[in-house]
């Protein structure tokens, strides 16, 4: 048995400690936010938080997370307001969409760590992350927005 | 008066050479790990070093840039990713975000250990187009080398990161020798006076 946190809930499973932490959230958990690119670290698609860190879930055994906290797509904010995901619809950054997911949540980290991040800042933060549908120019404006609607926020 | 004076200047001349001799003593205590001095013994066992350091397994993490290398061919790491201030990483693109404690099984998936990372950007400790006689230097002076003694050294041939080297997953090309050859080169090397291969 397994005990898990995602998105600060407690879940028990049943589930060999070897399995990756992504096929635990998709097929054991119901939480398909995050999604199945590569299946080897190489895109991006599957980036969740543990403990704050922008891990690939594909790669990442469930064991590694047991008693750690994870976040998914469906955890960064209770109401889908978190400044990137209002940035992301302002700017209408997907396209096809498969990929946005693991695009917010590592912009996420790098907003936590970095409020003014400059183009290079963001190409350094993302260049692991990969869009086919090459929405990168909108992805930068939209962590440009997102940090100037962090910043307003945190000042009222 | 005279008598207090002399029992003054006494006392401090007994507190004094206490003093010198606990210091002598800590001295004492620093190990010195070389035991003879052999140029031509230390050199012949660090040209086998060198090709051990200058193999993807080592040197791929001892770029001259920020980013690391990869593969066989130490091409730039896929995506870019950049040392950071810690040798860790930045932001979304830290080490351990994609290479585990372990290696992940199959062909190009990520190798693996707990204590992945490059060296810190206060100290890149840097292989990739170093000479023989560049890295030997490199490596035996502590403002170059992590800050490391001799002993130290010797010890790092059995470093976690460095034995992953020889374990480093499926397809990839190991170091030209052995782990136990690689250690016995290297420990003769520095044994023998740790020399620095001429620089021609």
């Amino acid at each position: 048995m397994i005990t898990l946190n995602i998105n600060k809930k407690t879940y028990h499973l049943d589930i060999d400690p070897n399995t990756p932490l992504l096929w635990v959230l998709r097929d054991h958990v119901g939480l398909v936010g995050t999604k199945y690119g590569c299946g080897v670290a190489q895109c991006g698609a599957c980036v969740v938080h543990l403990n704050g860190e922008a891990v690939r879930s594909c790669v990442t055994k469930v064991s590694r997370a047991e008693g750690e906290k994870v976040v998914t797509i469906e955890g960064l904010s209770a109401t889908n307001t978190h400044p990137l995901q209002k940035a992301w619809l302002e700017l209408d950054v997907s396209q096809c969409g498969y990929c946005q997911a693991g695009q917010i949540m590592s912009a996420a980290v790098l907003l936590k760590e970095n409020k003014k991040p400059t183009d290079q800042d963001i190409d350094d933060a993302m260049a692991g992350n990969i869009c086919r549908c090459g929405t990168y120019l909108r992805i930068r404006e939209a962590i440009h927005l997102a940090s100037e609607l962090q910043g307003k926020e945190n000042s009222k | 008066m005279k008598k207090r004076s002399l029992a003054v200047i006494g006392t401090l001349l007994i507190m004094v050479a206490i003093m010198a001799f606990s210091l002598d003593t800590s001295k004492k205590t620093v190990p010195i790990p070389v035991i003879k001095k052999d140029s031509l013994v230390s050199v012949a066992a660090f040209k086998q070093v060198y090709t051990v350091l200058m193999s993807a397994r080592c040197m791929n993490c001892h770029p001259s840039g920020n980013v690391p290398l990869q593969g066989d061919d130490s091409h730039l790491h896929t995506m870019l990713p950049k040392r950071g201030i810690d040798g860790k990483g930045v932001y979304a693109m830290k080490c351990s975000n994609c290479h585990q404690p372990i290696n992940t099984p199959g062909l190009h998936a990520p190798p693996g250990n707990p204590n992945w990372h490059l060296p810190p950007a206060n100290m890149k400790m840097v292989f990739q187009g170093r000479t023989p006689n560049q890295l030997a230097k490199q490596l035996v002076n502590p403002k170059t080398n992590g800050n490391k003694t001799m002993q130290q050294l010797i010890a790092h041939a059995d470093d976690g990161l460095v034995l992953a080297g020889w374990k480093m997953g499926e397809g990839r090309k190991l170091p030209p020798m052995s782990h136990a050859a690689f250690k016995k080169a290297w420990i003769t090397w520095i044994k023998n006076g740790a020399y620095a291969p001429a620089s021609k």
